[in-house]
């Protein structure tokens, strides 16, 4: 386990120093994700206890985004000014997204499998 | 005496980032708990209820949120850790998904950019201040990506944080009414349009309705988050130079 959490840190800190010194606007945790997809797509399996690590962190994903959401009540103001913008953009936006998507994950599986479900 | 003490304890809590490490593990919690007794409704989310808790806490002691965060801090650094462990699942999701690499080629891009991309231009027509507009780009975005891509994109990242609650709670809802209207009946493409869309919360939704679309949608937050991760950067200044 100990070992894991040395290697997710590690990739991290890889990620960091990657988007610094390229300058690429990208996180440096993404990279760090992206490094340790490829990590295991060339081990080709995934180790027990990573995957442990994995399963007990992400269980409680929204605790480690409370300290940022709760900063909303510094913008309150903002927010109930501009909340009407915010809404519209947020449901026309997903609406578009989650229909165009999912006629085209459905409409290409079809084609390819012919009627099978994937 | 008494007096003495209180001044001290408050003294021992503004100093010590306990008090609102406990006070954010708490919020959390209750938010959970309310969410299992109202037997996993949507009315009572359990993100909604934890702010409200905390909100609520630190204006009725009128503690400063950056007070508050120099505690709570800690607790924000996993998000970089978990950023890079979301590479798991997207890798266990990836496994089951290898025959729709092609759909999902097509899919991802599309739906990555008609996620955000519609966002920024509506908050700019109907006039959001332009830290807001930034922050929607992310909209979709897993919460711990988001808040990174919004800070290189010079857009508020405690807006973003509460947009990307929007897109999860509002996405999981519409999900239903937008599937059967556009007559999106695949479990496949359910899950995948509910992770792209409503990243973990859509992944809850995606779960209820069997394992190939949690599957697609587990694999949908995870390449939507990286896909937006690559483009917006570049993209979305770029588009809000040419609006203005």
């Amino acid at each position: 386990m100990l070992n894991w959490i040395a290697i997710v840190l590690g990739l991290q800190l890889l990620g960091e120093l990657a988007a610094t010194v390229s300058g690429l606007p990208i996180p440096g945790p993404v990279i760090g994700m992206v490094l340790l997809l490829a990590l295991l797509l060339k081990m080709g399996r995934l180790p027990e206890e990573l995957d442990r690590l994995a399963t007990g962190f992400l269980r409680h994903l929204y605790l480690y985004y409370l300290p940022a959401t709760v900063g909303v009540t510094a913008h309150l103001a903002l927010v109930t000014s501009e909340l009407v913008p915010m809404l519209v953009a947020v449901v026309v936006s997903s609406a578009l997204a989650m229909v165009v998507s999912g006629w085209l994950v459905q409409g290409l599986s079809r084609n390819l499998e012919d009627g099978d479900a994937v | 005496m008494l007096y003495d003490t209180v001044a001290g304890l408050r003294a021992y809590l503004a100093a010590s980032p306990l008090a609102w490490l406990f006070a954010t593990v708490a919020a959390y919690l209750l938010g959970r708990w309310l969410y299992g007794r109202a037997r996993e409704r949507q009315v009572v989310n359990p993100i909604v209820v934890a702010i409200l808790a905390l909100g609520g806490t630190l204006w009725l002691t009128g503690v400063d949120y950056a007070d508050y965060f120099a505690g709570a801090q800690f607790i924000h650094f996993l998000l970089g850790p978990v950023t890079v462990l979301l590479a798991v699942p997207l890798y266990k999701s990836l496994r089951l998904v290898r025959r729709a690499a092609v759909p999902l080629a097509v899919a991802l891009p599309v739906g990555s950019l008609l996620a955000s991309l519609p966002a920024v231009l509506l908050a700019f027509w109907l006039g959001a201040t332009d830290g807001v507009m930034r922050a929607l780009a992310t909209k979709s975005v897993t919460t711990p990506i988001a808040l990174g891509v919004t800070e290189s994109l010079g857009g508020l990242t405690a807006i973003a944080a509460v947009v990307v609650v929007f897109s999860g709670v509002l996405g999981g809802m519409m999900a239903g009414v937008l599937f059967r209207v556009a007559r999106v009946r695949s479990p496949a493409a359910q899950g995948f349009a509910l992770g792209l869309a409503a990243h973990g919360i859509g992944i809850g939704r995606a779960v209820q309705i069997d394992e190939t679309a949690a599957a697609f949608a587990g694999v949908a937050m995870g390449m939507n988050g990286l896909a937006t991760a690559l483009w917006a950067p570049a993209l979305v200044p770029a588009v809000i130079r040419l609006l203005e």
